[in-house]
């Protein structure tokens, strides 16, 4: 009996899975709430059955999620009893930083990449699990499975730690952390191929759907709630859209589809002729600009 | 061939999820094929996996539209596409035009699905290639058509081998720059067989091709009609490379146990090779312990039976010790079960590897100190030549000898590249600074399987490599007991031995607190003492005690506790004269004052042993040499 390509997949995940949690003694899984997450999920379930994953899940809200999203993961957290952390940047929440005023980089540093470093240090987490795959973006595609931080987090891509098999160098000193990417070989193909076999529940908002979306900056901006002011000559459309990938939705990009079923999606991804960063803001000012964020301890 | 997608018109849902479906039954017949790419700076393999990438499609539009522009800032080809920039990923990299680190890439064609790994050729990053190798059934070499085989091909073809690829392709690229030339390409493939002959590939197909072009890549081209070979991609969707592990003996290596609660114990891991079923038997590899399978639980239900490369948990019918790092194994074909082994070393770090030094050696799921015992030899990596040497710099090959303080379960590396495979870490610095892949086993180990052993003394002496026994220094106060005692266990340490010193002073401040120094209390003070030693040789350890034990009686007692062989008696014999003239702690001073009563040797007597094991007589004779004298002794009775 040979294993298909997916099943070989999900071994290699769940394998991984089980790894950190036999030699690490703090680890924890950062869900994001997007269909790599939810993927992520459904994988730490099956790799821990019949017990539950022996460790929490930290989402780090940036504040400016889709309000859909954050219903989506307390439904899932009540359904699957794993326990969730939230953890937001209290003090940019105070100050008021946001995608509108301050930009995506300062917003992106202060409440994504600033808001995960203080939930680390504050728990004192020493693994973390993230989504990630090598396909999604160069960098990526060089960082290895398991991923050493040093005690300021950052990532050092000229002294990485050979991998070789499948034996993982688990070792770290006091203050340093390893970030794990168990789905690192999956394809955006295998993402949704996985989640249709599965029947593994994901955010709506992938759905194609009447939504009140703005044009700006080339992107389709959907206006999530009050604090989306409309522009001189912006107008507001109800459009048939999807998002490919979710993140903060003043910086999510939807696409025009009518895809609204699971194999509507995976058709569209498969005669897709773009690629799946185009939706978001923070790859485009330049083309090394997702290695320099992972370098600061971007996930 | 693939599905192909309807693109205009609007499908119904039905007809979208049919398509998709079809799709879908499609990529489950496809086989994955997971390969690398290794040559020297400049042989064009970034710009070989970019054209692979291009020609399958891989290559979205607005990724085009991002190496256009970096082509202008970075290119080097010129005003085309410059492909490489596709996948040299690090900002670095750009600006240097070379790839630094390991990549992967994902691509399918309608007949397999690939991963490939984009690997380094400067010289100083082979191990991006091992690491690249180590999960690779294919390795493409490629030669600059100009340039011929440099010492770099064979390098990569040797470690290629070393760690167990069988299948490789010799792509002779850039040979539009030779005019295409099939003698060319005809010298540059006899080279290589010439050298590679005797690295144990079983397919070598050379094909000649440019990757910049596109030529024999995924298409044929007239320039190269000379050529009645297959095309890279034809050949990388046809040939063979399934390594049958399914079909050898069955290997669990136990990766974490599931407790979830009282009446669930099961054992999780990812079956290393052969198949496992409800109801077979199954051995503790460690252990010797049998046991049958009970369940193969997954939460999509529990499984008949499961094979090579599935991620599940057993559950077993007996109640049996399994932990992390033991492995669940056919007990009809066992794998070796050693402390001791010979492998092949690859040495990644910049701190040359030691022979003697201890680092930590991991397999998959276990870890134990090990070190280097014996550099065997080290391997040209050119000329394949075996040469003498001391030890092992940064990207050098060499055979070693190791020894584990546990038992390690392992395969040689040529039978199962999981169950015979290695990491050395650094303990100081946890780098992993070398990659082992085991040839044998050595001496008694092999193929002496451990048969279910309870825990006792000669079990926990056995894990220790020592025989356990206790040295009683005994002598006057100020004769050098403590510092003989303390020098000899430093040394005993730094070798390795399990060792602890018992003396007046941790014996008086803890155990023996309520003892005062009447004879009564010093004969106790002296059982107590024997009878800790026995427990610690009981223990299995190497018991120093360091006590003035003036009575024969006492000594004799203490003596009594232990077995024989188990007691070694030290007098260390340095006259009254000399320790009174010593006196360290100004204690025969404060005697002979008559302010301590009872001290040995002023008012209470000291009666020398009169057969002791070790002698010394301690004037005029060093420290080091006394511990020498002792070390000796114990080596050559076997006890270290």
């Amino acid at each position: 009996m040979s294993m298909t390509h997916l099943q070989r997949l999900e071994a290699e995940a769940i394998h991984i899975f089980r790894e950190v949690a036999a030699t690490f003694t703090k680890p924890v899984m950062l869900y994001s709430v997007g269909k790599d997450s939810s993927v992520m999920l459904h994988l730490a379930m099956k790799a821990f059955y019949p017990a539950k994953p022996p460790f929490p899940f930290l989402h780090v809200d940036s504040h400016w999620k889709f309000g859909e999203m954050i219903a989506f993961r307390d439904q899932m957290a009540e359904e699957l009893g794993f326990d969730l952390i939230v953890h937001k940047n209290m003090e940019g929440v105070r100050d008021g930083v946001g995608p509108f005023t301050h930009g995506s980089n300062a917003h992106t540093h202060l409440m994504k990449t600033m808001a995960l470093r203080e939930a680390l240090d504050l728990h004192g987490f020493d693994a973390a699990f993230g989504g990630a795959r090598r396909d999604e973006e160069k960098s990526r595609a060089k960082e290895r499975i398991f991923s050493f931080r040093n005690a300021q987090q950052a990532w050092d891509p000229k002294n990485q730690r050979p991998e070789m098999w499948k034996i993982f160098n688990t070792r770290i000193a006091q203050g340093e952390s390893i970030r794990v990417f168990p789905i690192s070989n999956w394809t955006e193909l295998d993402v949704w191929q996985y989640i249709l076999q599965e029947g593994i529940p994901i955010v709506p908002l992938y759905f194609a759907a009447k939504r009140p979306v703005v044009a700006r900056d080339g992107m389709l901006i959907m206006k999530d709630d009050d604090r989306m002011e409309l522009r001189d000559g912006e107008v507001l459309e109800e459009r048939l859209v999807r998002f490919r990938t979710l993140g903060c939705y003043p910086l999510t990009g939807a696409v025009e589809s009518s895809a609204d079923t699971l194999e509507g999606i995976v058709r569209e991804t498969l005669v897709a002729r773009t690629s799946e960063r185009e939706g978001r803001a923070i790859d485009h000012d330049e083309s090394g600009s997702m290695e320099k964020k992972k370098r600061e301890g971007y996930f | 061939m693939d599905t192909q997608f309807q693109t205009s018109g609007t499908p119904s849902r039905e007809e979208i999820s049919a398509e998709v479906q079809a799709f879908l039954a499609e990529q489950e017949q496809k086989t994955l094929l997971r390969f690398l790419t290794c040559g020297s700076v400049d042989d064009g393999k970034s710009t070989l996996i970019g054209r692979l990438l291009f020609d399958t499609k891989l290559i979205y539009e607005d990724q085009l539209a991002v190496l256009e522009r970096d082509s202008r800032k970075h290119g080097t080809v010129g005003d085309d596409f410059d492909l490489a920039l596709l996948v040299d990923g690090l900002e670095a990299e750009r600006e240097q035009g070379i790839t630094i680190d390991v990549a992967y890439r994902f691509f399918s064609t309608p007949k397999r699905k690939f991963i490939v790994a984009d690997t380094p050729g400067h010289e100083q990053y082979t191990r991006n290639m091992a690491t690249g190798a180590s999960t690779a059934d294919l390795a493409i070499v490629l030669i600059d058509a100009r340039r011929g085989v440099l010492p770099q091909t064979r390098r990569h073809s040797f470690i290629a081998s070393l760690l167990g690829i069988r299948n490789i392709v010799v792509a002779v690229n850039k040979i539009d720059l030779v005019d295409h030339s099939q003698k060319v390409f005809d010298t540059i493939t006899a080279d290589y067989h010439a050298f590679a002959k005797d690295l144990g590939f079983e397919s070598v197909q050379a094909i000649p091709m440019s990757a910049r072009f596109g030529d024999n890549v995924s298409t044929r081209s007239n320039k190269l009609a000379w050529f009645d070979g297959p095309t890279l991609i034809e050949h990388l969707e046809s040939v063979p490379v399934d390594e049958g592990l399914a079909e050898k003996p069955l290997r669990f290596p136990v990766q974490y146990v599931s407790r979830p609660n009282l009446d669930f114990r099961g054992f999780s891991g990812t079956i290393a090779s052969g198949r496992v079923s409800q109801g077979d038997p199954i051995v503790v590899a460690k252990s010797g312990k049998p046991s049958t399978v009970a369940r193969i639980v997954t939460q999509d239900g529990d499984l008949a039976s499961a094979s090579a490369g599935q991620a599940v948990t057993l559950v077993l019918a007996d109640e049996i010790e399994v932990s992390r790092g033991n492995m669940l194994v056919a007990p009809d074909t066992r794998p070796e079960v050693a402390e001791q082994f010979e492998a092949s070393l690859v040495w990644f770090d910049e701190k040359p590897m030691m022979p003697g030094r201890s680092y930590l050696l991991r397999t998959e799921t276990d870890q134990t100190p090990a070190s280097i015992t014996a550099l065997k030899h080290r391997v040209d990596v050119n000329s394949f030549a075996h040469e003498a040497a001391n030890s092992l710099d940064l990207n050098e090959v060499g055979v070693v000898n190791l020894s584990t303080q546990e038992p390690l379960v392992f395969d040689p590396y040529a039978q199962n590249r999981v169950t015979g495979a290695f990491v050395l870490i650094d303990r100081l610095t946890n780098a992993t600074v070398g990659a082992g892949m085991i040839n044998h086993g050595l001496r008694r180990a092999s193929n002496v399987h451990w048969q279910s052993l309870d825990v006792n003394k000669p079990a926990r002496a056995e894990q220790k490599h020592q025989k356990p026994v206790v040295l009683w220094f005994t002598g006057l106060s100020g004769s050098g007991k403590s510092t003989i005692a303390n020098l000899l266990e430093k040394r005993l340490f730094a070798d390795g031995r399990h060792t602890y010193t018992l003396d007046g002073d941790n014996l008086r401040h803890g155990l023996n607190r309520d003892l005062g120094f009447t004879e009564e209390s010093r004969v106790e003070n002296i059982r107590r003492v024997g009878e800790v030693s026995k427990l610690m040789v009981d223990a299995g350890l190497i018991v120093l005690v360091s006590f003035i034990s003036p009575f024969i009686a006492e000594r004799r007692m203490a003596r009594a506790l232990v077995e024989e062989h188990e007691f070694v008696e030290v007098f260390v014999d340095t006259p009254f004269e000399v320790c009174a003239a010593r006196d360290p702690k100004g204690l025969y001073a404060k005697a002979l004052r008559g302010e301590i009563k009872n001290f040995t040797g002023v008012d209470s007597p000291y009666e020398p042993p009169e057969s002791p094991e070790i002698h010394l007589q301690t004037v005029g004779r060093s420290v080091e040499d006394m511990t020498d004298e002792i070390e000796d002794w114990l080596k050559q009775r076997g006890y270290i």
